[in-house]
């Protein structure tokens, strides 16, 4: 709050305000009040009021410069207070670089170059973003996510890269450093909102010209005004004109444009998302496309085993212990799923399972025999697998495959299951049915991107079956089957081409062209490292279903900027039925018909309208930082809403508000 | 009373009747499309290879630009030549001489940018060659000219990308073959049938009742009055425009001019739906320019039907309502009417004096031609109204949360800055205008007493509205001025130039830059531009913009002369 303050000031530096052209006028105006001021104190002229009302004007000019720079401060301020904590984990830190003649030596973390290699081990911090070259460790990444739970990250895979500042538990890997200094995505990130490389985004230039229009009709408005009430011999002290014209421009949406823009940034930041730039937020916005990785997205992490259907003349007890003790070495989740399913409906005695267990061997899971499972001590052999597999072995060792089964198995995976045929020295005993479980909640999801006008499209390696079933039950819009990195990308052109706007979600090396190619590409900050150059977002919390908070993020940063655009428009109608009369009723009494507010007097009128001016800034700086809430409940209705709210609420709120001034300052006049 | 409403009534309705069918007839025109008028083809045709031109080329949005401005230049400099020879040249029964530069130069430049502001008389400032040549020629190729340009924009948004427009002499060829042509015959004959003349005779010797020998001014006046109501132009061929009784004989011609210059205008809307197939999206469009008509109308025919209480106050009856510069065979609420349609429409024609009407009257004009929007002249009205379109979509998208568009079509910054560029230009030059007049006047008003007849509010109306009246290229005075200055004659000379070609450039290149985006396909997150919220929205940004800009100016005129009479 105190560096808020003092920013406010700082920013009242005239080069800093050009780049805002409201309230760079603002700022002239002022200076003329205050020479104005200073000039009825060495010379007193009745015709410009007394020094004690010029001085108001002045302060109160003043203050909506300080107002408009305090929004920004604060947006920036609390953007910086994220950015600080960021930065906390950025100390430096003893790298331990490995030379080229293999010895080590120690450096200091800011002046690791890119292409240097280290070395970090257990209880040590990670000194700078990088690949892993070598081994596999499990890292603290709650410095940057919050999240405590430690991660796993190892060379080679998807899940290679690790950032700076975050703190290794156990093992010892050999990190290959990819970023040069000061240019890693917290640096960037930092930087961003920080203000000192924001750059206007499309949109706030579109909107900055609409502005800077209306601020000169509104230079015109003014300049004429002085011949013209030369003319009807109506003259007009200084303060009045600069008071009109500072109360016609659109301060409250140009003191606010640049808070809008860094709370953006900010709440992405809060949701965990690093932006490389401020324009990727608001691309989001725009999204049509959604492109979603099944596994993890849609479904639980993967296949769980759902049902055990016992084969005729097969108890159900059979086939249990049978999936189960062929499950118990089976360190794949669909192994694992088994031996919890099987508690669950037979309650198995599981240390009695153990026992039998006993000096078995396992058989792996091969490509060639698609099947896998375990040899007991006694010699009994327990295999599951795809039921053309376990057919195979049936009719090489002449056992019947019942015609029973052969449905089972085709029902199950009808229903976007995927059926494991179970057999006891090649005795079919009966089918375990794996199915992929959808998230709770994410069909709401769903429902919610397509009142928002968002496509879904789901990615998996499936078949095209099970894909069209499991996209139909998640009710996603279309899905991408058996999808290779070449299908994502034909699919985003195909869309692009399209004139829609693609967004994606990645993290493998093989995801980063797709992720570049895309309008809106999140890499996961677990992810390669190439996946996080290619995208244009990173999500520091790994969730796939960040994307629609993005989205989300996106379309309130564009909504507030036009809902307070409207609104400072809005609000120039009761502004003029306060300054207007108040500047012609002296000279010519009938206008003051025109003061429907009952304003006491043309001075209280004037300082109520540029007191209600420059308030209205910070009463609407908590709105400018949340960001007005998006429902999708269509354009249309949202634009009614919208306008009923902003256009005609601010048509009515000044008309109240400087009323309600006028009662206050009248008891000073 | 009431057959005064009637009245109204009766001419709206016949507009709408006509307007509808004529809208749909030059979409198809304008397509390419089969139409009634087929068989005119083949002189089209003739006209092309004559000329010269291939009119199957198409154009780029600044080829088509080019070719308005260059063949606008080739008219300016023919009429220059003309009217300052016309005394020596055939055709002037009456021996009128030849114009100043100075008069040429303005009267050229108000005719060539369908504003047909008038610093002379029909009657002694023009010769019939002239009038003829100069005054109808122009009249004709002015409104072809608006009307191409719309065309150009409608082309261009229509829901494809690329940088061809289709051809600028095809669409200004056919708006004259097609359109005005063969509708200035209907309209001339009807007028020529009820009284108007129609010859190259000069002035006619009469004696009247009381005895007093008079020369009565003639021409081809139907011809003229045909094209000058139906291409918005509104120029009379007397000095008091249509409340002459040879321009304007009876109840009947003052419907027909009435419906005749609304027609186009409100043609072209209903033609934008039938082109673009948006059909809802010309009834916003028709439904917020009516809103806006209405609004300026209602306390018009209000106000005049009324009377003036000062009047009142000196015992004199005034049911028929404020009758002071008003034709008794037209009655004060068809006065009203005619003065609010040819202000929001930018024709300009009178058929009462503008400067006797109520002040809030003449706030209601006065605001009919600032926002120049609510129907406007032929094919212009329509690019002003994409003008405010354009502002109205970027607010209302990023309200919705989404980068604007507009038909498929995203609006980004360069489409922002000409829309704005377009939009301040009109206050701009108003304002400006009306504060450097007010200057000179307050500085020393004994030297430029001879400027206005009502010095006060009324004559504060009087600057405000002429400058006025050169921006929206209206080109009705409310008079009361002694507007036949060097002063007036260069300024709003200036002020006509800008602000008819400026405001053509702006939409056309809009449109152009827009038809050469890519296609943003329409979904549920799309603000459709058809619904009547977005229609509130549009009206409020043209209330917004045009009338908010204009409220200290119109309190010091209109305003505090209304309040001071009330």
């Amino acid at each position: 709050m105190a560096e808020a303050t003092k920013q406010a000031f700082v920013k009242l530096d005239p080069r800093v305000m050009f780049r805002n052209p409201v309230m760079f006028t603002v700022e002239l105006g002022t200076v003329v009040m205050l020479f104005v001021t200073v000039g009825l104190l060495l010379k007193p002229d009745a015709a410009q009021g007394s020094f004690g009302y010029n001085l108001t004007v002045f302060i109160v000019l003043f203050l909506t410069l300080l107002f408009a720079n305090f929004a920004e401060a604060i947006a920036e301020a609390r953007g910086k207070a994220q950015a600080d904590s960021l930065r906390k984990t950025r100390q430096d830190t003893p790298a331990k670089v490995r030379l080229a003649n293999g010895q080590f030596e120690y450096v200091s973390s800011a002046q690791l170059q890119k292409g240097q290699v280290f070395v970090v081990e257990a209880g040590e911090i990670i000194p700078t973003d990088g690949e892993i070259m070598e081994g596999l460790a499990t890292i603290d990444e709650s410095a940057i996510t919050g999240e405590s739970a430690p991660v796993i990250r190892e060379a080679g895979g998807d899940k290679s890269s690790v950032t700076g500042g975050t703190k290794i538990l156990s093992d010892r890997i050999v990190v290959l450093v990819t970023t040069a200094p000061g240019e890693s995505f917290l640096d960037k990130m930092i930087a961003l909102v920080e203000g000192a490389s924001r750059q206007k985004t499309p949109n706030e230039i579109a909107l900055t010209i609409l502005l800077a229009g209306f601020t000169l009709v509104f230079v015109i408005v003014c300049v004429t005004l002085q011949p013209f009430a030369a003319y009807s011999k109506t003259p007009i002290a200084i303060s009045a004109f600069i008071a009109l014209f500072v109360c016609l421009i659109p301060t409250t949406i140009g003191g606010l444009l640049s808070a809008i823009g860094i709370a953006g940034m900010d709440r992405a930041l809060r949701a965990n998302v690093i932006t490389k730039s401020g324009k990727a937020v608001e691309t989001a916005g725009d999204i049509d496309v959604l492109l979603l990785d099944k596994t993890g997205t849609i479904t639980i992490g993967n296949r769980r085993a759902t049902h055990f259907w016992p084969a005729p003349g097969v108890s159900e007890r059979e086939l249990v212990e049978a999936a189960t003790l062929s499950s118990l070495h089976d360190e794949t989740p669909e192994g694992k799923s088994i031996v919890e399913l099987a508690q669950q409906v037979r309650r198995t005695d599981a240390a009695d399972l153990q026992r039998r267990a006993q000096g078995s061997e396992a058989i792996k899971f091969t490509a060639e025999t698609r099947s896998s499972g375990v040899t007991l001590a006694s010699g009994l052999r327990i295999r599951k697998g795809a039921s053309d597999a376990i057919r195979n072995l049936a009719n090489a060792a002449s056992q019947p495959f019942p015609n029973e089964t052969t449905q089972q198995v085709a029902a199950v995976a009808s229903n976007g299951g995927t059926p494991l045929v179970v057999s006891e020295n090649d005795r079919i005993l009966g089918v375990v049915e794996l199915q992929d479980i959808i998230k709770p909640g994410i069909q709401e999801r769903f429902e919610r991107l397509r009142k928002m006008g968002i496509k879904t499209v789901m990615v998996t390696g499936d078949n095209p079956l099970t894909a069209k079933f499991i996209a139909e039950k998640a009710g996603v819009d279309d899905f991408i089957a058996e999808a290779k990195p070449e299908d994502k990308m034909q699919y985003i052109r195909t869309e692009q081409q399209a004139g829609k706007l693609v967004a994606m979600m990645g993290d493998g090396t093989n995801d980063a062209p797709a992720l570049a190619q895309a309008d809106v590409g999140v890499a996961m900050n677990s992810g390669t490292q190439a996946a996080k150059e290619a995208g244009n977002m990173v999500d520091l919390d790994n969730d796939p279903t960040k994307l629609i908070e993005v989205v989300e993020i996106g379309k309130q940063l564009l909504m507030t900027r036009g809902t307070l655009t409207t609104f400072s428009i809005a609000n120039d109608v009761a502004k003029y039925f306060a300054i207007v009369p108040a500047l012609f009723m002296v000279a010519i009494p009938a206008l003051g018909a025109l003061n429907i507010m009952g304003l006491k007097s043309p001075q209280s009128a004037i300082l109520s309208a540029v007191i209600f001016n420059a308030l209205i800034i910070p009463a609407l700086v908590p709105l400018a930082l949340k960001g007005v809430a998006y429902t999708p409940i269509g354009a249309s209705a949202l634009l009614r809403r919208n306008l009923l709210i902003y256009g005609l609420g601010g048509v009515i709120v000044p008309f109240i508000g400087i009323k309600a001034i006028d009662l206050v300052v009248g008891l000073f006049l | 009373m009431t057959t005064g409403l009637l009245g109204i009534f009766v001419t709206y309705g016949l507009t709408l009747l006509l307007a509808l069918p004529l809208g749909r007839f030059l979409a198809n025109v304008f397509q390419g499309h089969q139409n009634a008028l087929d068989f005119l083809a083949p002189l089209e045709r003739g006209l092309f290879r004559l000329a010269g031109l291939d009119e199957k080329r198409e154009m780029t949005w600044q080829q088509h630009l080019l070719a308005l401005l260059t063949i606008n230049l080739v008219w300016f400099v023919f009429a220059m030549v003309v009217l300052c020879t016309q005394g020596s040249l055939p055709l002037n029964p009456d021996g009128n001489p030849s114009m100043s530069p100075d008069l040429a130069f303005n009267t050229n430049i108000s005719f060539l940018v369908n504003c047909n502001l008038q610093h002379y008389s029909g009657e002694s400032g023009l010769s019939y060659l002239s009038q003829i040549v100069v005054i109808t020629f122009l009249q004709f190729v002015t409104a072809a000219t608006g009307i191409a340009a719309a065309v150009v924009v409608l082309n261009a948004l229509q829901t494809r990308t690329t940088d061809k427009l289709g051809n600028f002499y095809n669409y200004f060829v056919k708006s004259l073959t097609r359109l005005l042509l063969p509708l200035s015959l209907v309209i001339a004959l009807i007028l020529a049938f009820n009284g108007a003349p129609m010859t190259l005779h000069g002035k006619q010797q009469l004696v009247t009742v009381q005895g007093d020998s008079v020369a009565v001014a003639r021409g081809p006046v139907a011809a003229m009055v045909a094209i000058k109501e139906l291409g918005t132009n509104g120029g009379g061929f007397f000095g008091a425009n249509s409340a002459h009784p040879l321009e304007n004989p009876n109840f009947a011609t003052n419907v027909t001019e009435n419906v005749a210059l609304a027609l186009i205008p409100l043609a072209l809307v209903f033609a934008l739906g039938f082109y673009l197939k948006r059909q809802k999206l010309a009834y916003m469009i028709f439904g917020v320019m009516t809103v806006g008509f209405l609004a300026l109308l209602a306390p018009t025919v209000y106000y005049e039907m009324h009377g003036n209480p000062a009047i009142s106050q000196m015992g004199v009856n005034q049911a028929l309502g404020a009758l002071e510069g008003k034709e008794i065979r037209f009655g004060a609420a068809a006065s009203a009417y005619w003065s609010i349609t040819n202000t929001v429409i930018s024709c300009g024609s009178i058929n009462s004096m503008h400067d006797s009407f109520m002040p809030l009257s003449g706030l209601c004009q006065l605001l009919g031609m600032m926002t120049n929007a609510f129907y406007g002249g032929c094919g212009v009205g329509l690019l002003n109204f994409f003008a405010y379109l354009i502002i109205a979509v970027f607010i209302a998208g990023l309200m919705v949360g989404r980068t604007p568009e507009f038909l498929g079509k995203k609006i980004e910054a360069r489409e922002m800055k000409i829309a704005v560029i377009v939009t301040l230009l009109h206050p701009l030059l108003i304002l400006a205008g009306t504060a450097l007049t007010a200057h000179l006047f307050a500085g020393s008003p004994t030297e430029y007493a001879g400027w206005l007849a009502n010095p006060g509010y009324h004559g504060f109306s009087e600057m405000l509205y002429e400058f006025t009246s050169a921006s929206a290229n209206n080109g009705s005075g409310f008079e009361g001025l002694g507007d036949n200055t060097p002063w007036w004659n260069i300024s709003t000379g200036v002020v006509m130039l800008l602000s008819r070609f400026l405001p053509i450039i702006g939409p056309v290149a809009i449109a152009g830059l827009l038809a050469r985006k890519k296609v943003v396909p329409e979904g549920a997150g799309t603000l459709p531009a058809d619904t009547a919220t977005f229609g509130v929205m549009v009206l409020a940004v043209i209330v917004i913009i045009a009338a908010l800009a204009f409220f200290p100016a119109l309190a010091l005129g209109p305003l505090a002369e209304h309040f001071s009479l009330y």
